[in-house]
């Protein structure tokens, strides 16, 4: 742990590994963020990206990395930051590991408000937006409403959001059958969570959304979040409003996976993982909330860039590469710190 | 004078409700130590007392106020809890956790005063952890990771102390290893400690106050050698016993009554 006081009585406390390991994720994700942008059927090198960024390209390229490719990876970079925050979030609300958008049956239930809004609205693109993040806010309130009664962590919780999932999985099945074939591509191609062609206006609700969580999360709930994992009864002994700070908490998340979803679709397994790696990086006990939002943002950012190089001449969507980046490094992370017991 | 007391009570969980006109104080400065069979309601009580559970009706008052209506963070600076199971997060050393007791003396701008740096060092050397600051907590022995967790109430710097079953899952030294150290507490630093025991020999023994419970209400309380009497010990537990004198403390001992063995050889043939 490392202090830094000021003359007027103000401190900040830190860990240098947790420190150093954020800010190697959020440099990894710019790098691989300017790759990004220079990857592709007119490729550029990394230095005219920066160029292009810094306002002296050429015209085409400013048209290339403004209106194309920029908002393509600023959405990952924005969306994956938003995942594992929410991710984070419910992992330590939970006390498991399994506490994810995915797990809680968040995820799907954006995806059937996407569903409804192509299969029986036929809206656009708008429309499916504000679907998913309907979806998904009704059924975070609706698992919330569930498991308030049990003191909502744990297993209960976990348990709520499992049969939540398993339901809306059900409702989107049968939403799939009565699509017709072209509602029925355009639903494919969501679930499978999906970056291509984003753009501003794709991202805009959830740059909104992270503006105003991010700093209540962070500033706001952190200390409290760290407080909490020491059991109900201890953080409260210690002064922690528990009930408020975890629905304060839990909307947050609800709302950074339900935006993200906006975005970019139910992409699988960025909120489980970047938070368990970021965890296994720091070595920190807590939350480890900004470590993950800057895991989170490398994991999706780069998990596109694959999705787009791997196959030549075929894109993978980012939801495929996340499930498999996230779960081979996760994998390998245990496999090899296993025998360290602990974290 | 009493600073923590409770004006009729009813204490309830959901369906459940533990106890009813639950009046009761915690006199200042004392080692009070709450006694009384299974579900009698004391812990509940101990969870009221720290407004962990909020009671249907009636109030607790700290220092002369309604408990629910003062700041959680001014309340936390006064009363200390630790609570039955705590949760010691996976990978957190010794100095950590003891270092998260001091929540309430800090912000989001004022993480790590020197005052905290203090306190926490103080904290583990009262309770001889200091050595053990950098090991990880999960690889402790219960008995050490019981003084952690003491040292982390203790870092919180409250004036009241409540511990509820602070001895539980340990053998018979390190039981008396905890009680020592509370008692030490309370006569070094005056603090005044509530705990809720088992064992009622050394609740005799450490307790300068004694609240007996059953039921949801209190049977009897006053010093451990006016309350402990054969009657009492009939009432509250139902369990015959003699009361003798503790030879090494002279404060009362509770001998369990022999109960006929021979029917129940009887039985077996």
């Amino acid at each position: 742990m490392t202090v830094l006081r000021t003359s007027g009585g103000s401190s900040l406390r830190y860990r240098p590994r947790a420190l150093a390991v954020g800010t190697a994720c959020a440099l990894v994700a710019l790098a691989v963020g300017v790759l990004a942008i220079g990857s592709g059927d007119y490729p550029m090198g990394p230095a005219d990206v920066l160029r292009t960024l810094a306002g002296a390209g050429s015209p085409a390229d400013a048209f290339i990395v403004g209106e194309v490719r920029l908002p393509r990876v600023v959405t990952a970079l924005v969306a994956g930051a938003a995942l594992a925050l929410s991710g984070a979030i419910f992992q330590s609300l939970v006390r498991n590991p399994l506490g994810s958008p995915d797990v809680l049956g968040l995820t799907q239930g954006a995806a059937t408000g996407a569903l409804t809004a192509i299969v029986v609205a036929g809206g656009g693109a708008l429309a499916v937006a504000a679907g998913a993040a309907t979806g998904s806010l009704v059924t975070g309130a609706a698992i919330y409403a569930l498991a308030r009664r049990g003191g909502l962590h744990g297993y209960r919780l976990i348990l709520i959001g499992i049969g939540a999932a398993a339901i809306l999985t059900g409702v989107n099945g049968y939403l799939l059958t009565r699509a017709n074939i072209t509602d029925a591509t355009r639903a494919m191609l969501w679930l499978a969570g999906s970056l291509d062609g984003r753009g501003w206006g794709d991202v805009a609700p959830l740059l909104a959304a992270m503006a105003v969580t991010v700093p209540v999360v962070l500033l706001g709930c952190g200390r409290g979040l760290r407080t909490l994992e020491l059991g109900d009864d201890a953080a409260h002994a210690l002064g922690v409003r528990v009930e408020r700070l975890r629905l304060v908490l839990l909307a947050a998340a609800v709302l950074l996976s339900a935006f993200a979803a906006t975005a970019c679709g139910p992409v699988a397994f960025v909120a489980l993982t970047a938070p368990q790696l970021a965890r296994r990086l720091t070595r920190s006990p807590g939350p480890n909330l900004l470590p993950s939002l800057a895991m989170g943002a490398a994991l999706l950012v780069a998990a596109d860039l694959a999705g787009q190089r791997l196959a030549p001449g075929h894109q993978l969507p980012v939801g495929v590469m996340t499930g498999l980046l996230g779960g081979v490094y996760l994998g390998w992370l245990l496999a090899t710190q296993r025998r360290r017991g602990r974290i | 004078m009493s600073r923590l007391s409770a004006d009729r009570l009813t204490l309830a969980y959901e369906r459940r409700t533990v106890a009813e006109e639950l009046t009761v104080a915690v006199p200042d400065r004392s080692f009070t130590v709450i006694i009384g069979p299974n579900a009698c309601g004391k812990s509940t009580l101990l969870r009221a007392l720290s407004r962990t559970l909020k009671p249907r009706s009636g109030t607790v008052l700290l220092d002369g106020r309604d408990i629910h209506s003062l700041p959680a963070r001014d309340v936390a600076r006064t009363l200390g809890l630790l609570p039955q199971s705590p949760i010691a997060p996976d990978g957190i050393t010794v100095a950590e956790l003891v270092a998260r007791g001091r929540y309430p003396h800090q912000s989001l701008l004022r993480q790590w005063s020197p005052a905290d740096e203090r306190v926490v060092a103080a904290s583990m050397a009262a309770t001889g952890v200091a050595d053990l600051a950098d090991t990880y907590v999960d690889e402790l022995s219960g008995g050490q990771r019981q003084r952690v967790w003491i040292a982390m109430a203790l870092a919180q710097e409250t004036p009241l102390l409540l511990l509820d079953e602070p001895t539980t899952y340990l053998d018979i030294a390190h039981q008396l290893d905890v009680l020592d150290l509370c008692a030490r507490l309370h006569a070094d630093q005056g603090r005044t400690l509530v705990a809720v025991l088992h064992d009622l020999n050394h609740a005799a023994r450490y307790a300068t106050h004694l609240i007996a419970m059953r039921d949801g209400r209190v049977v009897a309380e006053g010093a451990p050698g006016e309350v402990v009497t054969a009657d009492l010990i009939e009432a509250v537990f139902g369990l015959e016993c003699r009361v003798i004198d503790d030879p090494e403390s002279g404060t009362p001992l509770v001998v369990p009554a022999a109960r006929r063995r021979a029917g129940v050889a009887e039985n077996r043939h």
